[in-house]
């Protein structure tokens, strides 16, 4: 009889440890056959980004015109900046909200073929983290191109400085790491809330 | 075949659903022994709580009150990971719908409790291949679900539930998004994997085509079991039925 527990115990044990490497390569394979409806999903990253960068990057080259002007146009830019911010975090929340949603029925099923909560949240929290990442640098990186770009073309060539090219770099970094925590935090939540319903009730759920 | 061993037992399961002040009993004092080995139909009319039944046996969610054992442990006292374990290895689901995971190939969603089993990538392979070939889809492992027929899907499914070698097959409604001859082809498969492999097929159902393979029909109305009878009894109107039947498909 203890034996058997013992075999029992090892057995579970396994399957908690489901180990990283395969949660990672369902993630991979999850996003690649649904290639499509991730690009979807993704490009609601990415145009959030895009949008919130091309705004900031506006602000890295300096107004001209009387001092009152150039308050007034960069507190323009920072309330932008702030609407920018706050389109990005809807964009992002309602791309991720829709892609956990259409899946409790999947959710459902995997805890009935003997998934743990912890893997479907480990499967959700690797593929958000995938596909922030890469809906961010390709956003933070167009955002910042095509008003650079737009910029250039109006001869304000004499602005790119050193300061320019850092304030330009620690937006793309920040932005990337913005747009992928946003990411996670909106696809967590409601991938935590579907992994611990009842199977019963996560296969009931229509969309 | 049936041995004199449980392998499914209910006591005084009660399940309340509340929908504002409201309180709907859809299951009402269920007491339900099943041996080992059994293949077991449950019927009644639709709303008589048998969906309610198969979700408490498949832990798939909890009773209000009362207590169900598989092979004598109680459901109520496994935590998560034991109870995930249970779903893994214990019980195989399979669904009106089919429930097949749509992104998946034929042969990955039969794999994929193997997964969760810990078993190896290879081994997942092989005995998926196994499986479909006994389910007849040996062929077709490459095909998404959505470039299978429904009576195919249902192949599929119940392969991915015979997965991990599980004691007992669960289904609701396993023909109801069917035809005749393919619902009647199910039947007849869940009944070989019955008699051949000796897993327990417990399945809720309004189809009277699984009369003819079932060792006990359990009839279930507003929440509570009616009668239970056994083939031996119902054997004599099987007869009447079956020319209904055939008449139905001529
Ligand atoms: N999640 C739920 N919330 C509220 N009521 C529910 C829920 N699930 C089932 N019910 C109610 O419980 C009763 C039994 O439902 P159940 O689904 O078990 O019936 P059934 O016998 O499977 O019917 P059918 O043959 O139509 O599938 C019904 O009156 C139904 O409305
Ligand atoms: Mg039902």
């Amino acid at each position: 009889m203890s034996t058997n527990i013992n075999h029992k115990d090892r057995k579970i044990h396994r399957q908690i440890s489901l180990p990283f490497s395969k949660a990672f390569q369902i993630s991979m394979e999850s996003i690649r056959i649904r290639f499509w409806r991730s690009l979807i999903t993704a490009s609601g990253i990415f145009l959030g980004i895009a949008f919130f960068v091309a705004v900031r990057t506006g602000m890295l080259f300096p107004s001209a015109g009387p001092a009152s002007e150039v308050v007034a146009a960069e507190n323009r830019q920072l309330w932008l900046s702030i609407m920018a911010l706050v389109v990005c975090t809807v964009g992002i929340t309602n791309a991720m909200l829709m892609a956990v949603t259409e899946r409790y029925k999947e959710i459902g099923t995997m805890k009935c073929l003997g998934a743990l909560d912890s893997f479907i949240v480990k499967l959700f929290f690797i593929e958000s983290c995938l596909l922030g990442l890469i809906a961010s640098v390709l956003g933070s990186l167009i955002g910042w191109f095509f008003v650079t770009i737009i910029h250039l073309l109006g001869g304000e060539i004499s602005h790119m400085t050193a300061i320019f090219w850092l304030g330009s770099l620690k937006l793309i970094g920040l932005s990337t790491v913005l747009g992928t925590f946003l990411t996670f935090l909106a696809t967590i939540f409601p991938a935590i809330r579907a992994a611990q319903m009842p199977p019963a009730a996560a296969l009931r759920v229509e969309i | 075949m049936a041995s004199n061993e449980y392998v499914v037992r209910t006591k005084g399961l009660v399940k309340e659903y509340t929908m504002g002040d409201q309180v709907l009993r859809a299951l009402n004092g269920v007491d339900l022994d099943i041996f080992r080995g059994e293949y077991i139909s449950i019927m009644g009319p639709s709303g008589s709580g048998k969906s309610t039944l198969f979700n408490a046996i498949g832990g798939l969610d909890k009773p209000t009150t009362g207590s169900v054992f598989i092979n004598d442990v109680d459901m109520a006292q496994l935590d998560a990971q034991e109870l995930a374990y249970l779903r893994c290895h214990t019980i195989g689901y399979i669904f009106q719908t089919f429930n097949l995971i749509p992104v998946m190939t034929a042969l990955e969603n039969v794999t994929l409790p193997t997964v969760f089993a810990g078993m190896s990538t290879d081994d997942g392979i092989e005995r998926g291949m196994e499986l479909l070939k006994i389910v007849g889809l040996g062929e077709r492992f490459f095909h998404k679900p959505s470039e299978l027929s429904g009576g195919q899907q249902q192949r599929v499914a119940i392969a991915r539930a015979l997965a991990n070698n599980p004691s007992i097959v669960l289904a609701d409604e396993p023909t109801g998004n069917l035809d005749l001859k393919t619902g009647t082809e199910i039947i007849h498969l869940l009944k070989k994997l019955n008699r051949e492999q000796g897993v327990t097929v417990i399945s809720a159902t309004h189809d009277l085509k699984m009369v003819d393979v079932s060792d006990r029909i359990v009839w279930i109305r507003d929440g509570r079991i009616a009668k239970i009878e056994e083939r031996a009894e119902i054997e004599l109107h099987i007869g009447e039925m079956e020319g209904e039947q055939e008449e139905l498909t001529h």
